[in-house]
């Protein structure tokens, strides 16, 4: 008998992570055509009440431990192979995000089944699992079989945030819970101290209807000046991806992506930023999302509504005198 | 040129170390150099510092940064020591050395130099594709490997950048209007080393070395013409000690000598009011100072005019010696930018074209017109942008 | 103190990337190998810790096109000790190579006792699972991964390390030594080594060679890749073309007309 398609639920600081949700949308599409059922996993201590989030699947399996208040990857993938050990998935997907991240590939390595990463859809038929991955830092596309003995094996499926509009896999309702016990070792090698929060910023970013987002492509610091114009003609506020806050450009609350903000404005203007899944999550969910670059073949077009191929630093200028002109022809428009 | 034999400590045993020796401390050149006034130790001080037993503290200061290989010191120094040629790169050899932390920008620069061959990560595959938007037939010795006349050294600003793009164009179009017989080498030119920069990377000047003297000796040619005044400067004071025999050019003086052929193609009137501005590898180091003047009077209605600091006393625009990639350095330290100093000059003379003849200029001048506001009133164009535009129809 | 490095080559995707005539994995006449970028970072991670601490930094790398240039500039860079894992058939998967690292780290005399074991915490094509993590289980060491900065205690004492979470928060942890951190982003971008430097590693310094054979075929763990394509998303943003100004002017009409300014 084959597995339910099972969601590892992703939770921090007392709610359900958005990435949750694509992956209970993904599943969803899998169990219907495998038909099986698709079953959520929450860990935690004390928060069983975000069960109820997870309605998108048909049942929600609870683990509640103390040592589960915080994610530590090692702890989580014990507790899931113990829930595991009785009834095995077909699919297990788990986020690849800054939380979740190693969580599968202990589950993979302790229960001795295969990991595949970068999945964006999954196919299976009979006892054979392809899955489409996407490699490379987003250049590649790659249709992957996981290696098939006699009987479907369970595969554990690490997926990037955005595979599947969260929305689809929003539901709230009354969804049958599960609590399971897990005997954890308390020696605690790992333990989470204290958060450090970052340093309260002059601007809130997901507060912005317009954002103007500085890459790599902006060059130099001394060019900063140019997207600033940009952001006086526009309105909205100045953010980076990583590249430009690691330099020291802009500050950490300045940092969109997978480390930094998401933010879904109505208007994002990505400017020389090649589109790396890490930033991409930060900002996929924009209303109108427009690119500069000058690589034709920059990912970000890829999940850009518009896009101008060039160089940042001539466009950028051209951009803002054409808004100043348009501003100035018609004020009261 | 002795520059790899001199060290610190055998500077007594070379003429150009006992050179070095002979300064009266005079400090023009501190006060020639345009960042002398920020320059903890200009080159004065600097043999001050030596004389004194001092010269760590020379090394473990980030002054260095400062220079941009502009040969103003050079050219002003009464005694004739050669301070850019050979002082400054010893001194800037140690602090590189010495510094906890090279400048994010230049540390890149000169990575991607050593991986791709070019300064901006761009990869070397990519090199040769503004061939295809050329417009006139561009032989690839790679692909063709008959002998030509001249290597058209193109170089990475004209290869990649799209203002430089803009100049490779031009520079093929004026060889083809001239019938000149010439070959690039495409997707395997790499970098030719600029001495300026790479005086901080000497080790990544030999490797760069090493691989183009390889890529010349398989081709069959007389002279390489290169677009960038950085490299003929390579070519002509580093490479020979590898072998390098070859007639050389940069294309403006290079293009000056055909200029009884050149001036009867200039059918085109341009009515530009043109300042010149004397690149200092071209100018000072070589004294190239009438070639690109020759070719813009040439020009049908061109009307030149001169700004205050010209030819040997012209001010660098700030990209030599690494400049091109500290301007976010500069900026933290509040130095104003050089491009930005010459550009006002420029804008002063009243003229509509600031023309130049090294691919630097016209991406730091570019920048400077937008940062200035000045955009409106003055232009950036290439000597050679200007001739092909003259033999328009 | 003694860290291990642990490094791995993965294809340079400045070139653009080719595929094979069969379809089934990338074109190597046209590939190049770079370090890993969070290896990197892991490496000047072990180098600052070095600084601070004093103590002793081995890197282990697995056998690449290219390797040897990483690991001559790692010892240019101030690593005590470079060794080379060879032996091993080409084309393995994160996996596999988490297999030789570990085999390597076991049987290479020289390589335990350890305190720190850091590597990047992923890379672009880590498809079958994560090394440090991999690395980690086999070791039986704790585990702790996008971590941007390490602070050590006295000896004996766990150490603390910083990882990233989401909205520029930042989680202190405690780790029991000896650990395996997947480092993110070193406290400082990795420093420049002269290429003369380098060169100079290369003619003094000898890089060891760990002799380790190809792991027995755990078919049923592996992973097969049928067909590699490059990436042609559903979606593509609608591209405006022309002069910058062109397009600029095409643009700012979309703008308007949206009522974004």
């Amino acid at each position: 008998m084959t597995g339910p398609i099972c969601v590892l639920a992703e939770q921090w600081r007392g709610r359900i992570s958005e990435v949750t949700y694509e992956a209970l949308a993904l599943g969803r599409e899998v169990a219907d055509r495998v038909g099986v059922p698709l079953t959520a996993i929450l860990t935690g201590c004390n928060c069983r009440e975000l069960t109820r989030m997870l309605g998108a699947a048909d049942s929600v399996i609870y683990v509640d431990h103390e040592l589960l208040a915080e994610v530590v990857p090692q702890t989580c993938a014990e507790a899931l192979v113990q829930i595991f050990a009785g009834a095995r998935p077909r699919v297990l997907l788990v986020p690849l995000t800054n939380i979740s991240l190693g969580i599968g590939t202990f589950v993979g390595v302790r229960m001795g089944v295969p990991v595949i990463n970068f999945c964006k859809d999954i196919r299976i038929t009979g006892d054979k699992l392809e899955a489409q991955c996407v490699m490379y830092g987003g250049k590649i596309e790659a249709t992957v079989e996981a290696g098939a003995p006699s009987g479907p094996q369970p595969v554990v499926l690490g997926i990037w945030p955005g595979v599947r509009p969260a929305d689809k896999g929003r539901a709230e309702r009354d969804v049958p819970v599960m609590d399971m016990p897990v005997v954890l070792d308390d020696t605690q090698a790992v333990r989470l101290c204290r958060y450090i929060e970052p340093e309260a910023g002059d601007v809130d970013l997901t507060k912005q209807e317009v954002l103007v987002a500085v890459g790599r492509g902006i060059q130099d610091r001394g060019n900063l000046p140019l997207a600033e114009e940009l952001v006086k003609v526009l309105g909205g506020a100045l953010c980076g991806s990583r590249p430009v806050i690691d330099q020291g450009w802009l500050p950490l609350s300045r940092q969109v992506g997978k480390s930094g903000l998401m933010v879904k404005p109505k208007l994002y203007v990505a400017l020389g930023i090649s589109g790396a899944p890490e930033h991409v999550e930060g900002m996929k969910d924009a209303g109108l999302i427009v690119a500069v670059n000058s690589d034709a073949r920059a990912p970000i077009f890829n999940v850009a509504h518009y896009g101008i191929v060039g160089d940042v630093l001539e466009t950028l200028p051209a951009l803002t005198a054409a808004i100043d002109a348009r501003k100035a022809a018609a004020p009261h428009a | 040129m002795g520059t790899c034999s001199v060290t610190l400590e055998t500077l007594s045993q070379y003429p150009e170390g006992r050179e070095i020796l002979t300064c009266i401390q005079c400090g023009v050149c501190a006060g020639t150099c345009p960042y002398g006034d920020v320059m903890d130790y200009p080159p004065r001080r600097m043999i001050a510092m030596m004389r004194a037993g001092m010269l760590e503290k020379v090394f473990t200061s980030d002054s260095l940064l400062a220079c941009v290989a502009c040969y103003a010191c050079m050219a002003k120094c009464p005694r004739g020591i050669r301070l850019t040629e050979i002082l400054l790169p010893l001194m800037k050899e140690q602090t590189l050395a010495h510094l906890p932390e090279l400048p994010g920008e230049l540390q890149k620069a000169l990575q991607n130099t050593l991986r791709y061959g070019n300064p901006m990560g761009e990869p070397s595959r990519k090199r040769a594709a503004w061939v295809k938007t050329a417009g006139v037939p561009i032989r690839i010795f790679a692909e063709d490997r008959r002998p030509a006349d001249a290597l058209w050294f193109v170089e990475c600003y004209t290869s990649y950048y799209p203002r430089g793009q803009d100049n490779s164009r031009a520079t093929a179009r004026v060889f083809h209007r001239l019938g000149i017989d010439f070959a690039i080498l495409g997707n395997e030119e790499k970098c030719a080393g600029e001495c300026g920069r790479l005086t901080w990377e000497p080790g990544l000047f030999e490797t760069l070395m090493d691989y183009n003297m390889a890529v010349f000796q398989k081709y069959q040619f007389n002279r390489v013409v290169t677009s960038c005044p950085h490299a003929h400067n390579a070519f002509k004071n580093r490479y020979p000690a590898l072998g390098f025999n070859w007639g050389l050019e940069h294309v403006t003086p290079f293009l000056a000598k055909h200029l009884d052929r050149l001036k009867p193609l200039l059918t085109r009137k341009l009515p530009y009011t043109v300042t010149y501005h004397d690149s200092c590898c071209l100018g000072r180091q070589n004294e190239f100072y009438e070639a690109p003047r020759q070719l813009l009077a040439a020009i049908p209605g061109v009307k030149l005019i001169e700004m205050v600091h010209n030819r040997v006393n012209a001010i660098c625009c700030g990209g030599g010696g690494g400049g091109m990639w500290l301007d976010t350095y500069f900026k933290a330290k509040g130095y104003e930018r050089l491009s930005e100093r010459r550009l006002k000059e420029a804008a002063a003379t009243k003229a509509d074209v600031l023309a130049v003849s090294c691919p630097y200029e016209v991406s730091r001048f570019e920048d400077a017109l937008k940062v200035l506001g000045f955009d409106k009133r003055i232009v950036v164009r290439d000597v050679t942008e200007l001739l092909a535009e003259a033999m328009e129809e | 103190m003694h860290i291990l490095v642990l490094l791995k080559m993965v294809p340079d995707v400045v070139e653009d990337l080719e595929i094979a005539s069969d379809g089934k994995g990338l074109d190597l006449e046209y590939l190049r190998m770079i370090l890993s970028e969070s290896d990197d970072h892991a490496l000047e991670q072990a180098l600052l810790l070095k600084e601070r601490h004093g103590g002793k930094v081995t890197v282990l790398a697995l056998d690449a096109p290219e390797v040897d240039d990483a690991l001559f500039t790692a010892a240019a860079k101030g690593a005590d000790h470079v060794v080379k894992v060879v032996g091993m058939d080409p084309g393995f998967t994160t996996r596999q190579a988490a297999g030789f690292f570990s085999q390597a780290i076991a049987e290479q005399p020289g390589l335990m006792p350890v305190d720190l074991v850091l590597t990047g915490v992923q890379a672009i094509d880590d498809l079958d699972g994560l090394v440090a993590p991999l690395v980690a289980d086999e070791l039986r060491m704790p585990y702790l991964g996008i971590v941007t900065g390490i602070v050590l205690d006295a000896p004996g004492r766990p150490a603390r390390a910083i990882k990233e979470f989401p909205a520029g928060v930042r989680g202190e942890f405690e780790i029991r030594l000896p650990a395996v951190l997947g480092i993110q982003a070193a406290e400082k971008p990795p420093r420049y080594v002269p290429v003369a430097k380098v060169r100079a590693a290369m003619k003094s310094g000898k890089i060891e060679c760990a002799e380790v054979p190809t792991l027995a075929d755990d078919g049923w763990l592996a992973v097969n890749i049928l067909e590699m394509k490059r990436n042609q998303p559903a979606g593509h943003a609608e591209m405006l073309d022309g002069s910058p100004e062109q397009a600029c002017e095409k643009l700012c009409g979309i703008l308007a007309g949206r009522g974004l300014f």
